[in-house]
């Protein structure tokens, strides 16, 4: 691997993990404040569990069950689906067609819902706080252990994208350990439209490299240049958004619905 | 079975997001790339810069065409 595969790997999952690691402990701070912390943290721990478990299961099944080009192409589709689909809120975001993400926003809603919700006791603990936190912490947790996996696996090197996303959660567990609120001046919006363009390039490099197992050897396909060909891929995705944010407005006629989501 | 099809709705929203036409547009630049792919030589090394090119153009398509629709 390239020193820039090494870094923009590094860079991917540490930034990617990290938009995802804000999100979490937005919704256990929330639920935390509001129902009391034994619960939240219990929700929280059980879905680290979970986690781990079915990283080491998709992990080893991913990379033993599938040929290099295979698996190439198949979680090469899925991170360029998941990369466009944040690429595509950026775009809208940033022509104004959509509301920006709001952490502080975001924080009001879960507080709202927590005080509003049930005083239902299961197993001596507060039941809506250990499931919303089991459920927040484990999807977005998911998300980071995909990008893990894909980018890892992918780039060879597990390790590496591990090192990236963990030490993204040490800087917010950190953070909001300190801060004990939302990190509300995280550019949350610039990095994750960063997050979609690099998502985007490396899905568009390994998904079509993994092509190559249509053809008789089943060997990867080549891209002009190797590793080179993904600073090419950066700026294409760069200049095409940039292109659509431009665009955009005069195309549609009204603004999009708020949808203060993920 | 209401564990099941949570567990596949799950997966389902997880994967395809909150925009179908993403995961189908892919789907489909993709299928193409394959059946391009599968009709030249593994040295042909323009192949990869065109299929990377058609993804491009579909992703752009369909966010214009999902504006445009609204």
């Amino acid at each position: 691997m390239s020193t820039g595969t090494t870094w923009g790997l590094l860079a991917a999952t540490f930034t990617a993990s990290f938009v995802e690691f804000v999100e979490a402990l937005t919704i256990v701070l929330a639920l935390g404040a509001t129902r009391g912390w034994r619960s939240t943290l219990a929700g929280a721990g059980a879905a680290v569990v979970a986690l781990t478990a079915f990283t080491a299961v998709a992990g080893y099944a991913l990379v033993t069950w599938l040929p290099r080009s295979a698996l190439q192409l198949a979680i090469g589709a899925l991170l360029l689906v998941f990369g466009l689909q944040w690429l595509r809120k950026a775009i809208l975001r940033s022509s104004g067609l959509k509301a920006m993400h709001d952490e502080a926003e975001e924080y009001r809603e879960q507080e709202a819902a927590a005080r509003a919700a049930s005083d239902e006791q299961r197993f001596g603990l507060d039941w809506f706080a250990f499931v919303v936190s089991f459920k927040g912490v484990f999807l977005e947790g998911a998300e980071v252990v995909f990008i893990v996996i894909t980018f890892g696996s992918n780039a060879g090197n597990v390790g590496l994208a591990a090192a990236g996303a963990a030490a993204a959660g040490i800087v917010v567990v950190a953070a909001g350990v300190i801060a004990h609120r939302p990190l509300e001046r995280v550019p949350e919006n610039a990095l994750k439209y960063a997050v979609g363009v690099l998502l985007a390039s490396f899905g568009t490099f390994w998904s079509v490299e993994g092509l190559g197992v249509v053809q008789p050897g089943r060997a990867s396909l080549e891209w002009p240049g190797g590793d080179w060909a993904l600073l090419v891929l950066i700026a294409a995705w760069f200049v095409t958004s940039r292109i659509l944010i431009r665009v955009l407005p005069s195309l549609s006629g009204r603004r999009v619905p708020v949808a203060a989501s993920s | 079975m209401n564990w099941l099809r949570a567990f596949g709705r799950f997966w389902l929203d997880f994967i395809v997001g909150d925009d179908w036409k993403i995961a189908a547009g892919v789907a489909l630049a993709l299928l193409g790339g394959a059946a391009l792919a599968a009709s030249v030589s593994a040295e042909s090394t323009w192949v990869a810069p065109v299929i990377g090119a058609g993804i491009v153009l579909v992703f752009a398509a369909v966010v214009i065409a999902d504006v445009r629709g609204r």
